[in-house]
Formats: structure tokens, C-alpha cells, sequence
């Protein structure tokens, strides 16, 4: 492995880069597409239908160990990318004008898909793994707006988004570029793409807590589809509001 | 010492043949054997290099920039001249040859000359075969523009940057031979000594400008293109760093230099604009294709340009020149505009003439003037302030080149055998006037298809002995150039490098410039002795020897030029004629046109150094014209 | 005009290196950058101080020798101008101006503002040519080349070697300047039968040299004084994957 990262030239490892990227927009898309379930109106009948596909499937399982390679390959990488790249210039300058010539998030890549990386752990531990590992919730739909009652939560969520925006306003143009692909005539259009592509995806993700914390939110918990309140309440929310305490630095109710 | 040019026997055109005929060759196996040192990586070094070490000799290639690749040709603008007759236009080489030798009037030899014509096809095929990106027709075929003191278009170019475009091909064609292993390059180094021994060169002593040190490189021949001595007159458009060290440290060890004082002046420059300048720019002949040069008719007239009418201009090189107009040749042009300003009919009262495309933007468009001049008129712009796209330029001459130099034989090799020089450093192709677009030419005429000849007959007489290095003649020039240096650092004066360096400038181009009298040039030799006297004693360099130390090169450079600048002003007076550039202000017809003196000055001056305390000697090569009439240059 | 320098100042590669102030005075609009610093200089000589040592040799923005890094930004606050065609009526009278190297690993300080750039010439050594020798180039006219891409490829051969483009990249990288390499010559088709291994082997020596990695933000682009493009590294993606998947 460690020889295979030795021998990628700077440009097979952007290809890489811009690879694993594209493929991780993508995935965005199907989350988002997914997530989607959570606003109709069938108190969580599609969504709790399609969160137990997604964990009893074996082909999402597959498909979930190509994304977390995907991931953890677009992670490691940009890690030695990012080494390199600080090696490249051993003492900076005492006055850089970056902003003249190039966009901040362009810039600071690192520390958007540093945040992003944060947010994901969080995320994944919220509901991946919980209720994968440790709860086994009986209404992933009532367990999700329980998490999204949380007002602390939903910001943390938002922002991060925001970070997640910025990383992809850069990241999507940017993988085209890593490929070779500028023309004249389409490349204008996929910067345009890759922007509308951001605020669609971020503007469909906010969307989704936003709606679901100005909603009427206890009526769905006590009528979710498994009628199975009651255990929700005993043991899990509790485990849920207590993540979401630590990873909000909130003091949200159980 | 008798000059001997080596000129073949035979027909004009048959001479270059029939002598590359009669040349020795070194076989494959023992070229490896020879090792060879090309000072200089512009055009004429970089192409020898590279073709030297296609054939396999060992070649050293030295330069005082960071990388070969910025060498002082990469400034060239304008173009090319090939004798191509794309245009079928009465081009041929018979034109071009006598282009070239009526733009120099008559004071070239014709053999190089012929020779140069013939060679110039080759180069537009060698260059396009590297990947030049000259300009192209919509046909996909090359594009050609017309340059100054022709009547037919046989310039290839490339925008405004041909000399960039061409340098990058000779020097991509020694990266290669470098990867091959056939060429090493020492950047950052400065030959500062050529070594003979038994009256051979055979290698030369460098100094490392990053670390100072002063060492010894052998070899079986040294080939100088180390480009013109223009800076002598401190502001010129060469490079900062250009200097005549290379070939005046030769001269001092015996190489003959031939009419030193044959230096051109552009007529197109942006004009001086400041106390501190430091350099001039050129603003390409190209612009006369399609720029007509005016000033106003009335001396006080100080309205803006776009306002003066087209009757209150004067056209004055297109009145007096018609034939020719505004595309006469650099001499004919810089004469007439400084004639016109000392006449206090510049521009603004000023010494400057427009040069104005208003007339090609409306006729052409925006778009046609900027692609073919676009970086031309930017750069113009950042300089001054105004856009030509508005407003005409302002321009008056500059020294910009040196036909003068390191006298050479028909093999390019000095009076020092084993020594060769090349390019715009020796003196052979333009008699007393370069065409423009000619230097290019001659760089790789002489890089690429002359000196991979008439070195391979040097080689083979000379057998296979070894090099050595360790031969106590090196010791000698190591010690002399190490004592040169602290002597410059010990000194300890009152004035800076660079103040010596402007006040002879001004000493030169005040008594050895555009015109030259009897009385100026006495004076310039006079305020040249005094002032070189000083510089001994009183120049001041700060810094150490073991570093990099920018003064201290200079120290070198200018010291240089101080002792050449009187041999440029003697040369000058023993020329008591007028030709080309020289104009003698005694000698000259009734409408301000030099007048040549064939019977008495048809020779190349060549002068030999006679030591530090002795006036050099000068012999006489005497011009033999065979095939074509000696008669009075006219543009008219 | 007066202008207060701020200049980094160091005796050679071992040295640490620090900031030092000037002041500069009687400074006129019409003097370009360097001869401002060639006031300096002369001042400083005469103070029998070291003068400051930095690159510069035609001063008309082609030879690409000078590269100073001018407040923040690679040859100063104007595009496509070279640090020699940087005039000081750009400047404010009495600006403070602070003067520093190119920096990169690759480009190590040789002495005060003087960089080795050498990098950049065994990247062209590594493939930046067409492999044809003296005597062996056909006909000039007989390799036609549409205008369209002639011009495309001089637009990438205008490159000067400068360096502001590893200067001014977060990264300190050069691909900018392999790009224009490589797109000039892939353009063109006297180029074409070695851009496979060309496109390799430069970008393998680039590799070697220190760069860092490209992250496309684009600062090159806007600050390389002859407006090379984003485009030609994209080329160079193009033509690099080409080669690599080529069997």
C-alpha cells in the first residue's frame, strides 16, 4: 500500500482525489434521496421501510464497504497530500495576499473536509452505528426527529452543512479539473452544474431538519409506525440526547 | 601575424560546398574523445551545444544566468529572415545575400554572407522541426512580415517573441542532448580567462557566482557566443548582465577584434524617461510594417497627437526616403529622427518622434494590430503609461547591437587557433549595418550548420591528445583572475560600480554615438583614460568573494568595458569615413547621407593587443568584392 | 515618492535569514520596481553596507529572471507584469512595501532575494524537447499546422520559467509551468510522437524536485505575468492519463 501511494505522481493522486470525490457526491445524493422519506406525510411508514432495507440488505452492504474505502482512500490521501503540501514551502511568507488571487474554500480544503470529517463521526455514531451496534431503534424515523428536536443539534447539523457546501463548491469543479476535463464551452457549465449541484444538495439537506423541528414532532413519536413508544423513550432516547449532549455541548432535556 | 580569412576559392555560391568538401571529419568513435567549451547559451551557443553534442563531442557549456534558458537572444521580437520566397515575391538567396551586404554597407565579407543567405532556409525547417510555434496563415502554412532595408516579406516571427520562441527550441535541443549525457551546463558561472598553451586554447578559468570559486576547465576548443558588447554604453535594450568579459579577456590573450566601433542604434525605443533608468526597451521594427513615423510639421506645436491633422504632420521618413518609407534600413532611421530632434523638432520639444499604427488599427482593425502586436503595445504601455491603441508611441533610438566583434576566418575561428567565436560576439556578417532580423539568423546559422563543420577539421588536426588541466598556464590565469577580484574588493573608494559604469555611457554615446567627429572621439578617448585611471583607485565594492556578489560581477564587467570603450573610440577614429552606423559627420553628401571612402576603408579594421602600456596594432582585412558592384546605399 | 522596504535579507543558503528596514527617497513615477532597488543599492554601497542581491537581467519582462514576492503577491499587484515592467507609479507615495523570495522547498534561497530555480531546468531536461537532430528536419512548410492551434500552443510556449506560479501556489507547486511545457509541444504536431513519454518523464522529475501538489485553486493562473491557463493543466491531465492507460 505504502509503495503503491509512493509511486502515484502528483497527478494520479489528484485523479484519485477527484475519483473518490465525485463518487462521495454521488453518494450524497442517494442520502439526500433517502432522506427525502422523512417528509412524507405516512408518519415514517417509507422512510422506517427504507431504513430497514438499507440495514438488512446484502448489496447496500457491499456498497456500504466500497463507500467507507472510498472514503477512508479520499481521507488518507488527502492527508499525504496535505503533508507534501506543507513540506513543499518549509518557511511562508510574512504578508500573502492569497485572497487576490484565489477563493478561500479553494484554500482551505483541508479544514472544510477537516470539519466534514468531524461531522461524519458525529453522524455516523448518531445513527449508523447506535442504532446498528447498541439500540437497534425500533422507529429509525422516531429516533430521527427525536435527534432533530434538539436545537443544538440541528444547528451543529446545519453548519456543518454549511462546511460541507463549501468543501463540494470547490471539490466538484475541481475533480473535472483533476481529470482534464476544461473546454471552453462545458467547463463554464459544469462550474455552474457544481454550484447548483451545492445548493441543491445543501439546501435539500437543511431543509429536511428545519421542516422536521417546526413540525409538530411528539404526534409522530407516539404514533410511529411500531406503536413501540414506550421502549423508545425508556432506554434509547435517552442514549440518543445523551450523544447529542456531548457532541453538542448542549444540556438538551431526556 | 598575417590575417588569413580562409575564403574558399571558386564561384559564389559553389564556395560553401566545395569547402565543407574539403574539410576533415572526426570518425564517431573518437568524437566522444574531444571535449569542447561553448561560452554562452543564447542562440549561437545554445545551438552549438546542442548540435556539437548530436554529434558526440563532449561539450561544457557555461552561462552567468541561473538557467541557459534566459539568455539575452530570448529578447529578439521582430523575427526571422529566410530566403523561403513564400510570398513569390523575387525572394531568393542572391537577394538576401545582397540584402544583407548593401544594409551593411559593403563593409561584410561576401562569402559569409552568401553563405548565411544559403543557410537561412535550413534554419526555418530546423527551427519548425523543434516545435517553434511560428505564426501561421488559416492554410495552415507559415506567415511571413517585411522588416527594414528589404522590399520583399522573408520575416518569420513569431508575435512579438520570436527570439523567445527560438532560443526555447535550441535550448529544448540541449536539454536533450543533456539528459543524453553530451552536454553538462554550469549555470551562474563567468568565464573570466581563456587558458592557451603552445598559442592553443585549451580550456578556460570560471568563477562560481554563487560560491566564488575561482577554477580551471580543459578542453580541445573553446567556442565564445557570449553575444555584443552594447552595454558599454550602459543604457542599452541588452540584458543587464550582458558584457563583453568573454571576448575581451580573449582579445587580451590574442584574439584580433575586428571594428569595434560598428555599433547599431535601433531607432524604435521608448525614449528616457528617468534620472535612474537603467535600461532602454526596444519597441520591435516590426511596428514600421504597419506604423508610419511623423512628427509635427510645426516645431511649437504642442497639441496632443490625435489632434494634429494630417496636414500638419510630417511624415519625414517617407517623404525623404519613398522607395523604402518608413521600412529603411536601422541607421538610415535613427539618422534622420535624431537629425530631426536636434533639429528641436521632436516631439514636445523632446528627443522622441511618434511612431503611429492609427492608420493600420482603422484599416486592419483592433484585432489584426493586436494580434500582431498586442504584447508590444502592453508592454509599451506598462512602461509609459499610454496605450498606443490610442495614442501613438513615442520612440527614439538606442544602441541595441554589436556588428563589431572578435574577428573570425571563414571557419569562425579567431586568431587564436582552437578558439572559435560565434553569433553577435564575432564580426562577420553585417558589415556597418545589421538588417533586423538578422541576428537570429546568424546565431543559428553559425550554431547549427557552420560550426558543426569547421570544428570537426580543428579536432582532426589536432589528434586525440589529452586535456590537462593541471598545465601551470591554468595556474597563471587562476591567480591573475583571483587577484583581479581582491583587488576590486580592497579598493575601497567613493563610488559605486554602476556610477563609473553611466558616466562612461554617457562619455560614449556623447563622443562615439550616433555621429562621431575627429574631436568628439578624441575627447571620449581622453575622458576614457581619465576615468578608467579613477576606477582603479577608486571604485567601490562591498561584499565578500565567497558568495554571490552582484557589485563584484559588475566590477569585472565594467572594468571590461572601460579598456574597450577606448579601443571602440580609436577604431572609430582611424575609420575616417562614414558607413552604415558610423557616421563621421566629416564625411557626409550634401543631404546628410554618409559618404563612404571605398578606396581607403574597404577593410575590416582588426586590432591586436600589444599589452597594458602599448597602443594595440591594427592590420587591415582587405574586402574583396567579386560578384557584386560597390555603390552608394539608397532607400530613396 | 518615498517608500518604506521591508526586504528579506540573508547571507547565503545556511543562513537563517531576517527582515530588514529601508527607506527609500526620491523615488519618480516613470522608475520601474528594480530601479528603485537599484537607489537602494547604490545608497547602501556607498554606506559600505552589503547591497541587496536580487535576480533581474533584460528588465523588458521576457527572460523571466526577476521574481520578487511584493506585499503579498508573486511580481507585485498587477496581472500578466512581470516584476522588472512593475512601474512605481503603481505604488502610493510613502507605501510600505514588504520585499520577500520566492519560497518553496524546491527553490531554495541562494542569497537574499535570489532563488535556485534549477528545479525548473531538469524538469525540461526530463522531456520538455523534440527529439530531432541538426540536418534531419523536413521542409518547413510541408508540416501544416492549423492556426488555431498554433496559436494555442505559442500561447503555452510564452512561458518564461519564472517561477511565480510555485511562488504564489499555496502548494508550491509547478505544475502551471509542466503544463505549458507539455501542452506547447502536444499542440503542435512535430511534438506529437513523444508526448506519451514526455508527459511521464516530466511530470516524473517535477515529482522529484519537491513540488507540492496542485489543489486547482487557481492562483497561478491569475498570477502568471503571461496568462498561462488552468487550461494547460488540464492538458496535462489529459495527456498524462492518455499515456498511463496507453498499452
Amino acid at each position: 500500500m505504502r509503495k503503491i501511494v509512493i509511486e502515484l505522481s502528483s497527478v494520479g493522486k489528484k485523479f484519485i482525489m477527484g475519483f473518490t470525490g465525485l463518487f462521495l457526491c454521488l453518494f450524497l445524493v442517494v442520502h439526500l434521496g433517502g432522506n427525502f422519506l422523512l417528509l412524507r406525510h405516512d408518519n415514517g411508514a417509507a422512510f422506517n421501510a427504507y431504513s430497514h432495507f438499507m440495514e438488512t440488505s446484502w448489496i447496500i452492504r457491499i456498497i456500504e464497504f466500497v463507500l467507507l474505502g472510498v472514503f477512508v482512500i479520499h481521507i488518507v490521501m488527502a492527508f499525504i497530500l496535505a503533508k507534501e503540501n506543507r513540506s513543499a514551502r518549509p518557511i511562508p511568507y510574512a504578508v500573502n495576499k492569497a485572497s487576490e488571487n484565489s477563493s478561500w474554500f479553494s484554500r482551505y480544503m483541508e479544514i472544510t473536509g477537516g470539519i466534514i470529517f468531524i461531522f461524519l463521526c458525529v453522524h455516523l455514531y448518531n445513527f449508523l452505528i447506535s442504532q446498528r451496534f447498541f439500540h437497534d431503534y425500533p422507529s429509525m424515523y422516531a429516533a430521527v426527529k427525536t435527534i432533530f428536536h434538539n436545537p443544538w443539534y440541528c444547528a451543529f447539523y446545519v453548519i456543518c452543512l454549511v462546511w460541507v457546501g463549501l468543501h463540494l463548491i470547490h471539490g466538484f469543479q475541481s475533480s473535472f479539473q483533476s481529470f482534464g476535463f476544461r473546454h471552453p464551452v462545458f467547463f463554464p457549465w459544469i462550474q455552474r452544474a457544481g454550484l447548483l449541484f451545492v445548493i441543491l444538495i445543501f439546501s435539500g439537506f437543511i431543509f429536511i431538519p428545519i421542516y422536521l423541528y417546526f413540525a409538530k414532532s411528539s404526534t409522530a413519536v407516539e404514533t410511529s409506525y411500531f406503536g413501540q413508544v414506550s421502549r423508545i423513550r425508556d432506554s434509547h432516547l435517552k442514549m440518543v440526547h445523551k450523544n447529542v449532549k456531548i457532541f453538542s455541548g448542549s444540556k438538551g432535556k431526556s | 601575424m598575417e590575417l588569413n580569412s580562409h575564403i574558399p576559392e571558386g564561384k559564389l555560391e559553389e564556395k560553401w560546398s566545395s569547402h565543407k568538401a574539403g574539410l576533415k571529419l572526426v570518425n564517431p568513435a573518437n568524437k566522444r574523445k574531444f571535449e569542447i567549451i561553448v561560452i554562452g547559451t543564447g542562440l549561437a551557443g545554445a545551438s552549438a551545444a546542442a548540435s556539437l553534442g548530436e554529434l558526440g563531442y563532449q561539450v561544457k557549456s557555461f552561462c552567468f544566468q541561473d538557467s541557459p534558458r534566459r539568455a539575452h537572444s530570448i529578447a529578439a521580437q521582430g523575427g526571422i529572415n529566410a530566403a523561403k520566397n513564400y510570398r513569390n515575391d523575387g525572394d531568393s538567396v542572391y537577394r538576401l545575400f545582397y540584402d544583407t551586404i548593401k544594409g551593411g554597407d559593403f563593409r561584410a565579407r561576401e562569402a559569409n554572407v552568401y553563405r548565411l543567405a544559403e543557410l537561412s532556409v535550413a534554419i526555418i525547417d530546423q527551427a519548425v522541426a523543434q516545435g517553434v510555434p511560428f505564426a501561421r496563415e488559416y492554410s495552415g502554412l507559415l506567415d511571413n512580415r517585411s522588416f527594414g532595408g528589404t522590399q520583399v516579406s522573408r520575416t518569420f516571427y513569431a508575435r512579438g517573441q520570436t527570439g523567445q520562441q527560438l532560443l526555447l527550441g535550441a535550448i529544448s535541443s540541449m536539454c536533450r542532448q543533456i539528459t543524453l549525457g553530451n552536454v553538462q551546463v554550469f549555470p551562474f558561472h563567468e568565464m573570466l580567462d581563456i587558458v592557451l598553451i603552445d598559442g592553443r586554447a585549451k580550456g578556460i578559468v570560471a568563477r562560481n557566482l554563487i560560491t566564488g570559486e575561482i577554477k580551471s576547465y580543459a578542453a580541445h576548443a573553446v567556442i565564445l557566443a557570449s553575444g555584443g558588447y552594447g552595454n558599454i554604453f550602459y543604457l542599452s535594450t541588452n540584458a543587464k548582465g550582458s558584457n563583453a568579459t568573454a571576448i575581451w579577456r580573449a582579445y587580451k590573450k590574442g584574439a584580433f577584434f575586428a571594428n569595434p566601433c560598428f555599433t547599431q542604434i535601433h531607432p524604435t525605443c521608448i525614449p528616457v524617461s528617468s534620472h535612474n533608468q537603467s535600461k532602454l526597451t526596444l519597441m520591435s521594427e516590426g511596428l514600421r510594417n504597419d506604423g508610419r513615423v511623423w512628427i509635427p510639421k510645426n516645431k511649437n506645436d504642442n497639441r496632443s497627437p490625435e489632434q494634429i491633422p494630417e496636414t500638419d504632420r510630417d511624415y519625414f521618413l517617407e517623404n525623404r526616403y519613398p522607395a523604402f518609407g518608413n521600412l529603411v534600413p536601422r541607421d538610415v532611421a535613427s539618422r534622420a529622427i535624431k537629425q530631426v530632434c536636434d533639429e528641436g523638432r521632436g516631439v514636445r520639444g523632446k528627443m522622441a518622434v511618434y511612431l503611429d499604427l492609427s492608420d493600420a488599427i482603422n484599416r486592419l482593425g483592433k484585432e489584426v494590430i493586436s494580434e500582431r502586436y498586442g504584447n508590444l503595445f502592453e508592454m509599451y504601455e506598462r512602461i509609459t503609461g499610454e496605450s498606443p491603441y490610442r495614442t501613438p508611441m513615442r520612440i527614439y533610438p538606442a544602441i541595441h547591437y554589436c556588428m563589431g566583434g572578435l574577428w573570425v576566418d571563414y571557419n569562425l575561428m579567431t586568431t587564436i587557433p582552437g578558439l572559435f567565436a560565434l553569433g553577435e560576439c564575432n564580426f562577420s556578417d553585417h558589415g556597418a549595418n545589421r538588417l533586423g532580423a538578422s541576428a537570429l539568423m546568424q546565431g543559428l546559422a553559425d550554431g547549427y550548420f557552420i560550426i558543426p563543420y569547421t570544428i570537426s577539421n580543428y579536432l582532426a588536426e589536432l589528434g586525440t591528445e589529452k586535456k590537462n588541466v593541471y598545465h601551470p598556464n591554468f595556474r597563471e590565469a587562476e591567480n591573475k583572475v583571483k587577484e583581479q577580484v581582491r583587488k576590486f574588493l580592497s579598493t575601497k573608494g567613493n563610488r559605486t560600480v554602476d556610477d563609473f559604469h553611466k558616466e562612461l555611457g554617457k562619455v560614449l554615446w556623447d563622443g562615439v554615438g550616433m555621429s562621431r567627429s575627429e574631436q568628439s572621439l578624441k575627447d571620449a578617448i581622453d575622458k576614457i583614460k581619465g576615468l578608467r585611471e579613477e576606477f582603479l583607485k577608486n571604485v567601490k565594492v562591498n561584499g565578500i568573494d565567497e558568495s554571490l556578489n552582484q557589485s563584484l560581477e559588475k566590477a569585472g564587467r565594467v572594468s571590461d568595458f572601460l579598456e574597450l570603450a577606448e579601443l571602440l573610440a580609436m577604431d572609430a577614429l582611424a575609420r575616417d569615413e562614414s558607413c552604415g552606423c558610423h557616421f563621421r559627420i566629416e564625411h557626409q553628401t550634401e543631404e546628410h547621407e554618409p559618404k563612404r571612402n571605398d578606396e581607403k576603408f574597404s577593410h575590416v579594421a582588426v586590432w591586436e593587443y600589444q599589452g597594458s602600456d602599448n597602443p594595440p596594432k591594427m592590420h587591415k582585412e582587405v574586402l574583396k568584392f567579386e560578384r557584386i558592384h560597390l555603390a552608394a546605399r539608397s532607400y530613396k | 515618492m518615498k517608500f518604506s522596504l521591508k526586504i528579506w535579507r540573508q547571507k547565503n543558503a545556511q543562513d537563517k535569514g531576517s527582515f530588514v528596514n529601508y527607506e527609500v527617497f526620491g523615488i519618480s513615477e516613470e522608475m520601474s520596481f528594480l530601479e528603485m532597488l537599484d537607489v537602494l543599492n547604490e545608497d547602501l554601497t556607498l554606506k559600505g553596507e552589503d547591497p541587496v542581491a536580487f535576480a533581474h537581467d533584460c528588465r523588458e519582462g521576457i527572460c523571466g529572471t526577476c521574481g520578487l514576492f511584493i506585499n503579498g503577491r508573486a511580481h507585485g499587484p498587477l496581472r500578466e507584469t512581470t516584476t522588472c515592467q512593475l512601474f512605481m507609479r503603481h505604488f502610493k507615495d510613502g507605501e510600505a512595501l514588504t520585499i520577500e523570495p520566492w519560497r518553496a522547498k524546491a527553490f531554495p534561497v541562494i542569497k537574499d532575494l535570489v532563488v535556485d530555480r534549477s528545479a525548473f531546468d531538469r524538469i525540461l531536461q526530463a522531456g520538455g524537447f523534440v527529439s530531432v537532430n541538426v540536418g534531419s528536419a523536413p521542409e518547413a512548410n510541408s508540416i501544416l499546422i492549423p492556426k488555431k492551434d498554433a496559436d494555442h500552443a505559442f500561447d503555452a510556449a510564452t512561458c518564461i520559467g519564472c517561477g511565480a506560479c510555485v511562488a504564489t501556489c499555496k502548494n508550491a507547486s509547478a505544475v502551471l509551468f509542466v503544463s505549458a511545457k507539455v501542452s506547447h509541444l502536444a499542440l503542435m504536431p512535430q511534438g506529437k510522437p513523444e508526448r506519451q513519454v514526455r508527459v511521464l518523464n516530466m511530470v516524473k522529475a517535477m515529482d522529484n524536485e519537491g513540488f507540492g501538489n496542485c489543489t486547482n485553486t487557481g492562483a497561478c493562473e491569475i498570477e502568471c505575468p503571461k496568462g498561462i491557463t488552468l487550461a494547460s493543466i488540464a492538458r496535462l491531465r489529459r495527456e498524462y492519463c492518455k499515456a498511463k492507460l496507453k498499452p
